[in-house]
């Protein structure tokens, strides 16, 4: 396997900083964790935390190589680059000359790895810079020594040490060796580069790492793995969630050229977590064969308590939820009492529908599961959930299951829920050890998925005279991710509710969410951005609909909610989860959103003429402690034919390391958002899904995306606040601003997602 | 028995002839920059050229190649130095780089009929590949800067 024989290659040839070489594998002193510990925040409240000794993440070769271990999944966020550029940075490496390997999964030893809600970033650019900066000091200290000179002459440059006084210089290569024998600095000894001294981070247009190889067909993703002797597979899984197989019939499959073995996997054990949904699989010589064994099966199917599980139905019993009172989840002042007496009241309610995250690499996984060892090649968002599930799975230890994680071909959080890699190592169970790859098809995966929430959500207002805001009233109904930890699970989880519900900052003096009940018949996943795609949807175009009720400007009336800047408390807005950070670190900066907004505003030229038919349409959304606002321009045809000319997209993450990967994020986001809202869909009729490929579940194309996408990052250089999330925030304003754009330009409110064909026929 | 080339190397195959090229390339030839995406044409994740034309390999039977000549993206230049791929290094066009391959793939074809496509030409050729982190404005441009040299 490329990128495991690479890291030990890289192992054996490098003077590894404070270990003998030969491996990875370091036993470092770890510091004992704190008794009585005060509450934890960000990447420290992560299972197994952060870890800074850089021991456990640099190498640097005789030639001068550094190599630096990435512990999050690439998935196309550029983290490689983005970690390579801070390393670099911070310990004056050429970034030429810094390779990036890939870290196994191992929680115990590298800190968490669980690459989602928008936190690599966030979270590992103070450690990374404290491993680097540590590594330099290292060297310094080495290059110091050497010279007989004081520590306070010698500078880090260019790759190496640098005697001001003498001109004498020394490459890291010719230091790494005596450096590695030196102790780790303690934290508080770190001397840190200044803003302006950086060269790499907040630098753009910085070339991917893995620029040559994806161009070249050289890059390895998960699906691409390939073991010595290894066979292929395709597992039949249940068409209804909570089904299992009744019977089988594996004569014809058996009779398939390649087809070496059919077994039954069990169904789950409640709660379904990440587990494999059961069903039959078919191992063969190749993938076809495999496939093409799968089609001769015969199976029957009991379906189970979700066999009458019916989209359109169901989005019935989620309108009945949404007209009745639910449990409150925020409540400020007497909402009842300022609607009774409001000058005017609006309400609206507005649907979503399930999607599938359809990553285009489908899931798919290689696994060796061979006496007390296992031995997984994958691409994993959570390789730790893994090694957990293998571990207990086949009983062996969990430091015996080995996880080599690699390039993952999109994410978008269904790869959060390693449900293919557990199959694969069935597959090889059964195989008596033999390694198998199994692999779904876009069949598997858009049928199988861990499929975003259907929501319905209903917002009222009460308006006095003035057309001032002075109720709010938002109930939200949408099955739980946490009913697949907790089966019967029907309200929204704290962390949902916090995505957009009740962090909602508008300055009203009566608000109050309410989270009806709702069931959940499917599994339900992240989806990139998750809750924060219907709560958004709802509260940004409900805005516009109260503007347009008013006869007021829309961003004019949504600044007006936002209020003046002020910094909201989490608690104040009963946010309990706040993305996992520190209430104190991130309260919730109106003027950061009212800057997004302005400047979203200004750069589309808002309130510019336009012709008949064409619309602005503002949004703007907190998330994953950024802030985010949209203006799409669309254009509404005499027959309703949609185009979307421009979307122009403000972004304040705070300090920016990447910012042509944090625009490439956006770009995406538009793109992923505009996706979801003219075409995305995942129905479900008898419990089974109607959609079985991208002719079904269509994505927008090229043709389809606007011509023109308009990044503009703000406060780019405030490295002196904590950084915010960049990977999920671009999604969430991207559809109400192209609903509220629609309705600029035809005067038709779209309330239910996909738009699809509503248009059609609007003259 | 069916007899091809593939990146100028003869290939012979007896197996199950209805085998698509997809699959006889990754699983059976060991080549995976040729990319599984969807297996029904919908998605060019798998594209590849045959006789000099862009082709959904997941589409295409083994046993129908007999004579032909395959190239995929591990076979479009030695080094990595095709206009395509130099365009798409210099605007840093991937993301996951999943579909990339074969949008690369797309686009030479493209650039071999059309050396100078209007923005509608590449939306037309480049439509039938769905590329999920959302690089399309970027493939256009990279696609009109290679347009220039290719």
């Amino acid at each position: 396997m490329t990128n495991t024989t690479e890291v030990a290659n890289v192992a054996r040839r490098s003077v590894l900083l404070g270990l003998a070489a030969g491996t990875f594998v370091l036993s470092v002193r770890l510091s004992p964790p704190a008794v009585a510990q005060e509450k934890k925040y960000g990447g420290d409240a992560m299972p197994g935390g952060l870890k800074d000794d850089p021991r456990l993440f640099l190498s640097i070769a005789d030639d001068g190589t550094v190599s630096l271990l990435c512990i999050r999944a690439e998935m196309g966020q550029g983290i490689r680059t983005s970690f390579g550029m801070v390393v670099a940075d911070e310990l004056e490496a050429e970034l030429g000359r810094v390779k990036v390997l890939q870290a196994p999964g191992d929680q115990a030893r590298f800190g968490n790895q669980d690459t989602d809600g928008s936190r690599s970033m966030r979270h590992h650019f103070e450690p990374l810079r404290r491993i680097a900066a540590a590594a330099r000091q290292m060297l310094e200290q080495e290059a110091a020594a050497r010279w007989g000179v004081p520590l306070t002459e010698v500078k880090a440059e260019n790759h190496g040490i640098v005697h001001a006084g003498s001109g004498r210089r020394l490459d890291f290569g010719a230091l790494a060796k005596g450096a590695a024998a030196r102790p780790v600095p303690a934290r508080d000894t770190l001397v840190f580069k200044g803003v302006s001294q950086f060269r790499y981070i907040g630098k753009d247009n910085v070339p991917l790492i893995d620029n040559l190889d994806i161009t070249t067909g050289k890059a390895v993703f998960g699906i691409d793995a390939r073991v010595d002797g290894m066979a292929y597979a395709v597992v039949a899984r249940p068409p209804v969630f909570g089904g299992k197989v009744k019977s089988f019939d594996a004569a014809k499959a058996m009779k398939v050229p390649g087809v070496l073995k059919v077994v039954a996997i069990e169904p789950p054990t409640p709660p379904v977590v990440f587990q494999p949904l059961g069903g039959v699989a078919v191992i063969a010589e190749n993938t076809f064969a495999a496939i093409k064994g799968r089609s001769q099966l015969d199976t029957q199917w009991d379906d189970g308590p979700n066999a009458s599980y019916d989209s359109v139905q169901y989005r019935k019993t989620l309108e009945a939820a949404a007209a009745k009172p639910g449990k409150v989840v925020r409540n400020d002042g007497d909402v009842d009492a300022a609607l009774a007496g409001a000058a005017k009241r609006v309400s609206a309610e507005y649907y979503l529908p399930h999607l599938a995250q359809a990553p285009m690499e489908p899931p798919s996984a290689t696994a060796r599961v061979t006496n007390g060892a296992c031995e997984v090649w994958c691409s994993v968002q959570n390789s730790e959930a893994v090694r957990t599930d293998l571990s207990k799975r086949f009983n062996v230890p969990i430091d015996k299951v080995t996880v080599h994680n690699l390039l993952l071909g999109g994410g978008f959080g269904r790869k959060s829920k390693p449900d293919f890699a557990s199959e694969a190592a069935i597959c090889s169970h059964a195989m008596g050890g033999r390694p198998v790859k199994l692999t779904f098809t876009r069949e598997d995966d858009l049928q199988h998925s861990f499929f975003h929430t259907v929501s319905v959500e209903r917002l009222e207002a009460g308006l006095d005279g003035d057309g001032k805001a002075v109720a709010w009233l938002h109930r939200t109904a949408a099955p739980t991710i946490a009913a697949i930890f907790a089966p019967g699970a029907n309200h929204e989880a704290p962390f949902e509710l916090a995505m957009g519900a009740v962090d909602t900052p508008f300055a009203i003096p009566n608000l109050r969410v309410e989270n009806p009940e709702a069931a959940a018949h499917t599994r339900v996943g992240w989806f990139r951005s998750v809750s924060n795609i219907p709560h958004a949807f709802a509260i940004q175009s409900f805005v516009a609909e109260l503007a347009a009720s008013l006869g007021r400007d829309p961003k004019d009336y949504l600044l007006e909610l936002i209020g003046p800047p002020r910094l909201i408390d989490a608690a104040a807005m009963s946010d309990a989860w706040l993305y996992g950070e520190d209430p104190k670190r991130y309260p919730f900066d109106t003027g950061r959103l009212r800057q997004v907004v302005e400047k979203a505003a200004s750069e589309a030229g808002w309130g510019r003429k336009l012709s008949q038919g064409r619309g602005l349409g503002i949004a703007a959304h907190r998330s994953f402690v950024s802030y985010t606002a949209v203006v799409a321009e669309v254009a509404v045809g005499p027959k309703g034919e949609l185009t979307i000319p421009r979307v122009d997209i403000a972004f304040d993450c705070g300090a920016v390391v990447n910012p042509d990967r944090v625009r490439s994020q956006l770009e995406g986001a538009v793109v992923q958002g505009i996706s979801l809202a003219t075409l995305g869909e995942i129905s479900f009729k008898n419990g089974r899904v109607e959609q079985a490929n991208f002719d079904g579940y269509e994505l927008t194309r090229i043709d389809g995306a606007p011509p023109e996408i308009r990044t503009h990052l703000v406060n780019t250089t405030a490295f002196d606040k904590p950084l915010g999330g960049a990977g999920e925030p671009g999604v969430p304003p991207v559809a109400p601003a192209l609903a509220n754009a629609i309705f600029a330009a035809s005067g038709k409110r779209i309330r239910s997602l996909p738009i699809r064909d509503q248009l059609a026929g609007k003259a | 028995m069916s007899k091809f080339t593939v990146n100028g190397k003869a290939q012979s195959f007896d197996g199950d002839p209805e085998t698509p090229l997809l699959w006889y390339l990754r699983d059976i030839a060991g080549m995976t920059g040729t990319k599984f995406g969807c297996g029904r044409a919908l998605c060019g994740a798998c594209t590849v050229h045959v006789d000099g034309t862009a082709v959904r390999s997941c589409q295409v039977q083994v046993g129908d190649i007999d004579g032909q000549a395959v190239i995929t993206i591990e076979g479009l230049s030695a080094d990595g130095m095709h206009p395509v791929q130099r365009a798409w290094r210099e605007l840093n066009v991937a993301q996951c780089g999943y579909c990339q391959t074969g949008q690369i793939m797309q686009a030479v074809s493209l650039l071999k009929d059309t050396p100078k496509p209007t923005d509608q030409q590449i939306l037309d050729a480049m439509s039938g590949n769905i590329c999920r982190c959302g690089t399309y404005p970027r493939i256009r441009d990279a696609i009109k800067r290679a347009s220039g040299r290719a």
